[in-house]
């Protein structure tokens, strides 16, 4: 994921929280935030996702014009071609490392770097191929602020209940 | 009020429900406001008759913002320096949760004061959903 410019905004922590079902009011409520220790509003330990809103290619979202994979007239937009099997890419790891917590106000800049690739038969899914991403999280000021690593996972058929 | 390491031991336990009764509203609200629009999550169609799944469900990330409420629900804000899961089981709707967090470790470093956890977060039917570890900064 590279993505040039991510704003960190106070709505969006506000409805990132909502969505995680979290109550605290250090996410939305700048006066009861002041009196906290971080002294103002910050993001929850896993908002930094959310920069998938501002990568201009980012796969998982419809973009007008374009075959959608979802359902509308047929159960998807986008016919796949050859064996199919019914796999699909999840996600398999995500691991933070912060050096701050991010406020809003903050222009975060985020570069990624391809990590391990392997491979594991699984019982319940099949072949598995991981795939490591490292992303490094800068704010305006060129300081690294979060470290991520993630890793996705495509299998071969769907994962077995 | 954010934890003290004279109040920790190693092999302490602190849980909490993080989510009863997973809703199908609720992954959607966590695609809209994550930007994950992924249609496993919250397109019933494309999960049962495309990807071959008994229904939609959450995203992985959703699980893990669940399992940080209760870190920094117990923790205190800002406290947390390192937080990483592995998701090995998938989250449906209806699903109830249940984030647990172990004392692995505390440790003492330039003067500030750590504590390691293992995380383990399972659902109403006592299966992991998310396991993985946390550091975190806790007053002496």
């Amino acid at each position: 994921m590279a993505v040039d410019r991510f704003p960190v905004e106070a709505g969006h922590i506000m409805l990132f929280a909502r969505a995680v079902g979290d109550t605290n009011q250090i996410y939305y409520d700048e006066d009861f935030a002041k009196g906290t220790e971080p002294g103002g509003i910050i993001a929850p330990p896993t908002f930094v996702q959310a920069s998938a809103q501002f990568d201009p290619d980012y796969g998982l979202r419809p973009k007008i014009g374009q075959p959608w994979q979802g359902s509308g007239r047929e159960p998807t937009g986008i016919q796949r071609t050859g064996g199919g099997g019914g796999g699909s890419g999840l996600h398999a790891e995500q691991h933070y490392e912060y050096h701050r917590h991010l406020r809003p106000g903050d222009i975060l800049k985020a570069t990624s770097r391809p990590g391990e690739t392997w491979e594991r038969e699984g019982r319940r899914a099949g072949k598995m191929t991981f795939r490591e991403t490292i992303t490094e999280y800068r704010d305006q000021n060129g300081e690294l602020v979060i470290t991520a690593r993630s890793v996705g996972v495509q299998t071969s058929r769907p994962v077995e209940q | 009020m954010p934890l003290k390491a004279s109040d920790l031991s190693v092999g302490h336990v602190h849980e909490e429900v993080v989510v009863d009764n997973l809703t199908r509203t609720q992954i959607v609200q966590y695609a809209g406001a994550s930007g994950d629009y992924n249609p496993l999550h919250t397109d019933e169609t494309y999960s049962k008759e495309v990807a071959g799944y008994p229904t939609a469900f959450a995203h992985g990330m959703l699980s893990m913002g669940l399992t940080g409420k209760m870190l920094t629900n117990w923790l205190g804000d800002g406290r947390l320096t390192k937080f990483g899961v592995r998701f090995s089981r998938q989250v449906w709707p209806g699903d109830t949760l249940t984030a647990k967090a172990t004392v692995s470790a505390l440790r003492e470093e330039g003067g500030q004061h750590f504590v390691d956890l293992d995380l383990s977060t399972t659902n109403q039917k006592g299966e992991e959903v998310v396991v993985g570890s946390a550091s975190a900064r806790v007053d002496a």
